[in-house]
């Protein structure tokens, strides 16, 4: 298991990547894929159990499925250097023929992606369904996903949220990426949602809080403690709150660079705050 | 020619019923969800026998498709069942997305399709499902005629790797299709030999067609009428066949024209053999409350309309 400073060393390297791979095609979201770094390293690096080589069907491991799907940098990278598919393939996002298509799919067969996302307030249903599947298969693992917290508008987040707690969908821990900021503006201005723990709540889930979801330590203790509240009859909530467009100053506590990528200058800017660590591809 | 008896009418829906029966106890790994309808859809044998493979999942349609979609990952085959509406419109991006797009082996039953939902009238009645579903790439389509032929379909869609439709119906209709046939899909099956015009029919229309071609046969006419049981992949190769040998062709489908089998007939013919074709279906129109005859009746989808539309496209060879 890499320790912290090495986790912090890749996750210094994904957002090297996320902002080289948006820059290159002048489009993509860098914003809420910056945020999400830390996330994505700890769950790949350390609290999933992964088998070594990709099928499907992902029997006898924990499986993730990515809902806000616009977060593909920070997927495809993390997916990269997780060792799923060549990092140089990171150079062909969103270009023709590629497989790292703007949002993630299994149509063109990128090994780690097990459903497409992108049209959003899809994947609480999906990773419900898989769970139930391990579950008829009598598979221990467990299954975790990632949501937007401007997507949790979409009303069918909350037909599966009901879903879950209903029928004891208790091996799913699913995370809520809460920035505060969607396309038109912050969350509170575009449509407020009030007390989405509450929510949650009432809906029957357990809920975890990491209050600092951009601090490795911070998030592998809260999904550690996420994981053992597994098992228990209730499906598992994690609300991580982080900084859009973190570790880049002027993406930062922002919508504007939900879905526009740096030009030149600042690429050279963003890529002098975070240093290259372990190679660029 | 050739006649078909009805051994007994039943609905469509109970074909399905059946067919997810016998899948229940043949394959494990056929799982099966509902969206409030059970006893709609006759899915009661299945949760009885085996309840740890059902899923209640409430009125909540696309958190069913979805659900559907992550079960296979695993290796399950999901059936959804709801009623035709609920099952396409209501969750077309669902569907795209989390089905097709994805490549998931998803198998989307619907019933009540079309008029013959009845009194419920235009809010349930979709005559659009077959032109939402075959847009979709990778989609296979597949409208049944009969009880016999619905369980036969139930059953070879679990042996087929794919996402895929499966539309049938409410009321009671002629049960008149072999029950031990082996239900090929994308295999059209041709039922009466003729060489005046070919009738193409899908679904409830089938019959209606062979009921079409016996009142023509007593004027006269040599009608081949073709059951289209699977709307896609279609069956090019046995329409051209047909329609070289008659030169005009009546489409029957209990369906708006626009978007539905007639369309696909005509694409085919306009690519490779141009032909006259008259549409029997419902002319771009919502449905509305009444039984199932007089809908069929009032929106002219029946054998009275298939003659006259049989009548007229001959006339213009």
């Amino acid at each position: 298991m890499p320790n912290t400073q090495q986790l912090q060393d890749l996750t210094t390297q994904v957002r090297r990547d996320i902002l080289r791979m948006v820059h290159k095609v002048n489009s993509g979201h860098p914003g809420g894929s910056l945020g999400c770094a830390e996330f994505f390293v700890s769950l790949y690096q350390d609290i999933m159990d992964r088998n070594d080589t990709f099928d499907m069907d992902g029997i006898g491991e924990d499986l993730f499925f990515l809902s806000n799907g616009h977060i593909s940098p920070v997927y495809y990278s993390v997916l990269a250097r997780s060792g799923y598919f060549p990092v140089d393939e990171l150079n062909t996002f969103r270009l023709l023929n590629s497989r790292l298509q703007g949002h993630p799919t299994t149509h063109d067969g990128l090994p780690g992606v097990r459903i497409a996302s992108g049209s959003l307030g899809q994947g609480f249903s999906v990773a419900l369904g898989a769970a139930q599947s391990k579950k008829l298969n009598g598979d221990n693992h467990l299954v975790y996903s990632l949501h937007g917290d401007g997507e949790l508008q979409e009303g069918q987040n909350w037909e599966g949220i009901m879903y879950a707690a209903g029928n004891k969908v208790d091996n799913i821990i699913s995370t809520i990426d809460l920035n505060g900021q969607q396309i038109d503006g912050s969350t509170d201005v575009v449509l407020p949602m009030g007390n989405i723990r509450a929510k949650f709540e009432a809906f029957g889930w357990t809920v975890v809080d990491i209050e600092n979801g951009n601090d490795i330590t911070a998030v592998l203790e809260g999904m550690a403690k996420a994981k053992s509240l597994t098992g228990k009859g209730k499906p598992v909530c994690v609300l991580l709150k982080t900084i859009m467009g973190n570790g880049v100053d002027f993406m930062m506590h922002t919508h504007a660079w939900h879905g526009k990528a740096p030009n030149d200058e600042q690429l050279a800017e963003g890529l002098a705050q975070n240093a290259e660590t372990l190679g660029d591809y | 020619m050739k006649t078909y008896t009805n051994t007994g009418s039943k609905d469509t829906r109970s074909g399905f019923g059946a067919g997810l029966t016998e899948l229940g106890q043949t394959n494990e790994n056929v799982v099966a969800l509902c969206a409030d309808l059970i006893g709609s859809l006759k899915m009661d044998d299945f949760k009885a026998n085996h309840p740890e493979r059902f899923f209640q999942v409430g009125i909540a349609e696309a958190n069913m498709i979805g659900l559907a979609a992550g079960m296979t990952i695993g290796g399950k085959i999901p059936f959804t069942g709801t009623f035709a509406n609920f099952s396409t419109g209501r969750v077309y991006d669902q569907i795209r997305q989390s089905v097709a797009y994805s490549g998931k082996n998803v198998k989307i039953c619907a019933s009540h399709a079309g008029l013959t939902l009845g009194e419920d009238g235009a809010t349930h009645q979709i005559l659009e499902d077959i032109g939402l579903m075959k847009m979709l790439p990778e989609m296979t389509v597949i409208n049944t005629c009969d009880y016999n032929q619905t369980k036969a379909a139930t059953i070879a869609l679990a042996k087929h790797d794919g996402p895929a439709y499966l539309r049938f119906g409410r009321p009671k209709v002629p049960n008149f299709t072999p029950e031990d046939q082996n239900f090929e899909i994308g295999k059209a099956v041709q039922l009466t030999e003729g060489t005046d015009v070919t009738i193409l029919a899908t679904g409830h229309l089938v019959w209606e067609a062979l009921e079409a071609a016996k009142s023509l046969h007593e004027k006269g006419i040599s009608a081949e009428v073709i059951n289209i049981h699977t709307i896609k992949p279609l069956d090019d190769k046995a329409i051209l066949e047909s329609v070289a040998k008659t030169g005009c062709v009546v489409s029957a489908e209990e369906h708006n024209v626009i978007g539905g089998l007639g369309e696909s007939v005509a694409r085919v013919l306009s690519q490779h053999k141009p032909a006259p074709q008259e549409f029997v279906g419902t002319q771009d129109t919502f449905g509305e409350s009444g039984t199932s005859d007089q809908l069929m009746d009032k929106y002219g989808l029946n054998a009275k309309a298939i003659i006259n539309a049989s009548e007229k496209v001959i006339k213009r060879k």
